[in-house]
């Protein structure tokens, strides 16, 4: 039997519509979630006001990881740029350099040649399924299994040896940069990830059997933390966040781009917009990503240019413009808007994470009457990278 | 589909410059005392019911800043980016939160990071990510991050600093040839 608490008219509301939350009463406890916490993603912290067990107040505190990104970018030629973008989001950095690269080569009038466009494509599902092992892992562990990061930890470490291989690093990979990416496939490749791919679909059944099959983790997840459908354009919800209320919001269906109008998909959706649901739907997201890998290897052409002629980076000037460059990324919209005023610096870059929307209005909405304990399942449903809310 | 629409609006609003980006972006300038009125008109009749950014741009030179409500119509596929051009003495904009709930964190941010104002949106004037900062807003063009870490931060003591440029062609021409 579930509890649902009604709040209505506890605590009180004063005149203005605030609510009249007296600490000096003992009713009610200041309690700090974060920044150092295992069940925060990253190093934010959610201000919680809370009486007995229960969440009654919250507040979303970032600025823990503030680096000036996008002030640094003002002072640097676009190609310095290009170094400092993935940095903005750790775990899926390539989208950063995707959406980066597309955005100058649009306002400096440079084409790509296909083949970059499908090895592109190749490197942003295998980021996809590497940011979503990691989900995994914390979703699992934020009830209580444990275990379960263990195994997908293991298996993005796969992923990240044929980043290795491809790239020559694990975590920032720098390979998509303005113009192209930096080289082709490696002699063998197919054959690598092939095995790495069978890994993770047989780890993937392992986790639906232990963590989605679990009885505890139903029970604490199904049901909890409901995101109205209705709300969704209103807190500019995208993503698995969205699709797994039954808004199949996919910026490659919607708005494709670079070889995703030549692959075979079609958007995961899930139906109750629960913990359950969200966790499902990113499940069932790698399972896509792993088949739009072996679509993209078995379709991509095998020779060809993968680097465009780019102007001498030293003396690049790019005229007066403006873009904005959007990718579908593990936790919703990713975007890129570019200003340039025709010197050789940007003027203004702005990144859009889709974070900067979840993890604070949408979260100080949802966390309100939810159980401590829960704290924690829920944020990391959300699935937010604090470093794109502060960039 | 992109002129279409700006000749819909223009017979209702008076508009500024249409930038065509690609056949699914394009920008438009906005007068502010409009801005309101075509967002709703926007979100309500013509389907942009997402707001994708908002964000400003410093345009030092000219005196202005330009903050840019980007608006997205998911069933159509398009992007409609508004620009509206404020003074950077004493900037000031309409807050938009009633009609996006989320537009008070934009609005929060940049009040904090350029000094925009925005009186009306909720917890605007609380910190955001700069707590305790009491120099100028940090993302105006005019704010030195240089000179504001030679003021706030101390020198570490045995560093040794060189121009990059000089110290390349030391490097190179030692005997400078």
């Amino acid at each position: 039997m579930s509890y649902t608490p009604d709040r209505s008219q506890y605590p009180a509301k004063k005149a203005d519509g605030t609510l009249d939350i007296d600490l000096t009463s003992g009713k009610y406890l200041k309690l700090w979630h974060g920044p150092n916490h295992p069940g925060i993603t990253g190093n934010m912290s959610v201000e919680l006001t809370v009486c007995g067990d229960e969440v009654v107040d919250a507040k979303t505190h970032v600025g823990y990881l503030h680096r000036g990104f996008e002030k640094l970018m003002e002072r640097r030629s676009f190609i310095q740029v290009f170094p400092i973008v993935c940095r903005v989001c750790v775990p899926e950095p390539d989208f950063n350099e995707y959406c980066y690269a597309a955005a100058v080569e649009e306002l400096a009038g440079i084409k790509v040649p296909p083949l970059a466009d499908w090895i592109r494509t190749l490197i942003l599902e295998m980021g996809r399924v590497n940011s979503y092992m990691m989900y995994l892992g914390g979703q699992a562990g934020a009830f209580g299994l444990g275990v379960i990061g263990q195994w997908t930890t293991y298996v993005r470490d796969l992923m990240l040896d044929r980043f290795e291989e491809l790239t020559g690093a694990r975590i920032y990979h720098m390979f998509i940069m303005p113009g192209g990416v930096r080289d082709r496939l490696p002699e063998g490749f197919e054959q690598r990830m092939e095995e790495t791919l069978r890994e993770i679909e047989s780890t993937l059944k392992d986790v639906y059997d232990v963590m989605f099959c679990n009885a505890v983790f139903k029970k604490r997840s199904v049901g909890v933390g409901y995101i109205d459908p209705a709300l969704m354009d209103a807190y500019g919800v995208t993503g698995p966040n969205a699709r797994a209320g039954g808004v199949a919001k996919d910026v490659r269906r919607d708005q494709p781009y670079l070889v995703y109008n030549e692959l075979d998909f079609e958007p995961v959706v899930g139906k109750d917009s629960d913990i359950y649901t969200r966790a499902d739907v990113r499940r069932r997201d790698v399972t896509m990503s792993v088949d739009l890998i072996r679509q993209i290897l078995a379709k991509m052409p095998k020779d060809g240019p993968v680097m465009a002629v780019t102007p001498n980076v030293l003396h690049w000037k790019i005229p007066r413009g403006e873009t904005y460059i959007r990718g579908e990324c593990s936790r919703g919209e990713y975007g890129y808007y570019l200003v340039t005023d025709g010197s050789g610096f940007p003027r203004r870059i702005n990144v859009r994470g889709p974070s900067y929307t979840h993890a604070v209005a949408l979260l100080e909405r949802m966390i309100v009457n939810l159980n401590i304990s829960d704290v924690a399942g829920l944020m990391v449903s959300l699935h937010t990278y604090p470093p794109e809310i502060e960039r | 589909m992109m002129r279409a629409l700006h000749d819909r609006l223009n017979a209702l609003f008076p508009l500024g410059e249409l930038t065509e980006q690609r056949p699914d972006l394009a920008f438009l300038t906005v007068p502010r005392e409009h801005l309101r009125s075509i967002i709703l008109h926007l979100r309500d009749l013509e389907g942009f019911s997402h707001l994708v950014l908002l964000t400003a741009v410093d345009w030092l030179e000219e005196g202005n800043f330009q903050l840019t409500y980007l608006l997205s119509n998911r069933g159509k596929a398009v992007d409609l980016g508004l620009r509206v051009m404020i003074p950077r003495d004493g900037a000031s904009m309409d807050s938009i939160h009633d009609i996006w709930p989320t537009a008070a964190t934009y609005q929060r941010e940049l009040r904090e990071m350029f000094g925009i104002q925005f009186p009306d949106s909720p917890g605007v004037n609380d910190d955001f990510i700069l707590e305790g900062w009491i120099d100028m807003p940090p993302y105006r063009r005019d704010f030195d991050t240089k000179a504001f870490s030679a003021k706030t931060f101390k020198e570490r003591e045995g560093r040794m600093t060189t121009d990059p440029e000089q110290h390349m062609k030391q490097q190179l021409y030692p005997d400078g040839a």
